[in-house]
């Protein structure tokens, strides 16, 4: 993965570093980071998009503060600098949205304060923030952070349509449709994801293959 | 104070509540650590090892920022508690077992990050665990884990020896597997009252 994601000093190309989380390097998809908060809040899409946002929120602010000190961090204890900073704005978060709707943060549980040691955070502090500026680094923090939240999605509705029959809170298959009661337990977490790397892996071979047949064409 | 019997913790937290299977914590070495067992089972002592300490100093520091009236500090000092006693197993591993050191690779520092270690802290705090309970909820979580790392790991050894379409094979065919290891976790719901 660090290959791939050291970004550019420069700074031209700013709008590569905010589109290449969405989808061609989707932290979930396509780099399997960040996994339990993945499976583990998505039996419904608004849950989905909840987590998705507070992720965000993390993403974003860490980057920003990472990238401003990182000249001051010693090397040698970066990591537990970065995970502090993290720690610092969880904490943030989980009291916003204690304050903002107590049935979310009763819904979601520790799973917010679990934010701390989601990996894609750590990730892109450890890989992209300490090596770019403030402006890059918010780009990748709200790129990485979008496409989060649209794996999320992705998983949050599959699992919500098929095992309670509706998306978003409203019913949309017909009554006689049996629910799926097992999408919303934690093994549907594991199938519907299982799933999608599956459609993903499908999608990226037939691009190669496109791509190959093109090559012997010409 | 929560007095649930010690028995009835063990059983909730190794199988019923299992942490990978159930709560989804720990996935990044459940999936990463679990191709070999003699690797995913050090693993899992190694881990066990780091929940029982960490859930011991994080019974003390509650106490004492509750006692000091800042619980909101809780979730900070709790991950560096983590983080230092992740180091302490990394420098006796590196001088007493160089091999497994070097099995275990990038999957030992990131046990700072493993999210079972954090959750168990969180969990034993949230539940309002004594003294007792909180070792005893710390030993299940981590015999649940190495359970779950170790079944693992024996169900990818043997799919190593068998055709599957090369589109299924690596992570989405783990995970599957592991789906089908919920399933049947989910048989022992109801266990231990």
């Amino acid at each position: 993965m660090t290959s791939k994601v050291q970004g550019n000093p420069t700074g031209t190309l700013s709008t590569d570093e905010f589109i290449k989380g969405l989808w061609r390097e989707n932290p979930v998809f396509v780099q399997v980071l960040g996994m339990c908060p993945t499976l583990a809040v998505t039996n419904s899409a608004i849950n989905a998009v909840a987590m998705g946002l507070a992720t965000l929120f993390v993403l974003v602010m860490s980057n920003i503060v990472i990238s401003s000190m990182r000249k001051f961090i010693p090397k040698q204890v970066r990591i537990a600098t970065f995970i502090l900073v993290i720690a610092t704005f969880v904490t943030v978060v989980d009291y916003a949205i204690q304050a903002i709707s107590l049935d979310l943060h009763t819904a979601l549980g520790a799973f917010i304060a679990l934010i701390v040691v989601n990996c894609v955070i750590l990730g892109r502090a450890e890989a992209f923030a300490s090596k770019n500026g403030v402006v890059p680094s918010i780009l990748d923090g709200l790129g990485m952070g979008l496409g989060f939240t649209f794996a999320l999605l992705c998983l949050g509705t599959v699992r919500e349509l098929l095992g309670s029959g509706s998306i978003f809170g409203l019913h949309v298959l017909p009554a006689r449709f049996q629910d799926w009661v097992i999408m919303i337990l934690p093994s549907g977490g594991f199938f519907t994801m299982g799933a999608w790397l599956l459609v993903f892996n499908g999608l990226k071979r037939r691009r190669a293959g496109g791509a190959n047949a093109a090559k012997e064409a010409a | 104070m929560n007095n649930e019997p010690l028995w009835t913790i063990f059983i909730g937290a190794s199988l019923i509540n299992n942490f990978v299977l159930a709560y989804f914590l720990g996935i990044c070495p459940f999936l990463g650590v679990s191709g070999k067992v003699a690797t995913a089972s050090r693993m899992g002592a190694a881990v066990m090892f780091v929940m029982l300490v960490s859930s011991i100093c994080a019974f003390g520091i509650q106490k004492l920022l509750v006692a000091i009236g800042a619980p909101y500090l809780s979730l900070i000092s709790f991950i560096a508690v983590i983080a230092s006693t992740v180091q302490l197993v990394e420098m006796f591993l590196k001088k007493m077992s160089p091999a497994l050191f070097r099995a275990l690779g990038i999957f030992l520092p990131l046990i700072t990050t493993n999210c079972a270690i954090l959750g168990l802290a969180l969990f034993q705090t949230n539940k309002g665990y004594g003294f007792v309970q909180c070792l005893v909820y710390a030993l299940g979580a981590g015999a649940g884990f190495t359970l779950a790392l170790v079944l693992m790991a024996g169900l990818r050894e043997r799919l190593e020896l068998v055709r599957v379409p090369d589109l299924v094979r690596g992570t989405a065919l783990t995970l599957m597997v592991a789906g089908i290891l919920s399933v049947i976790f989910m048989g022992f719901a109801g266990l231990g009252g």
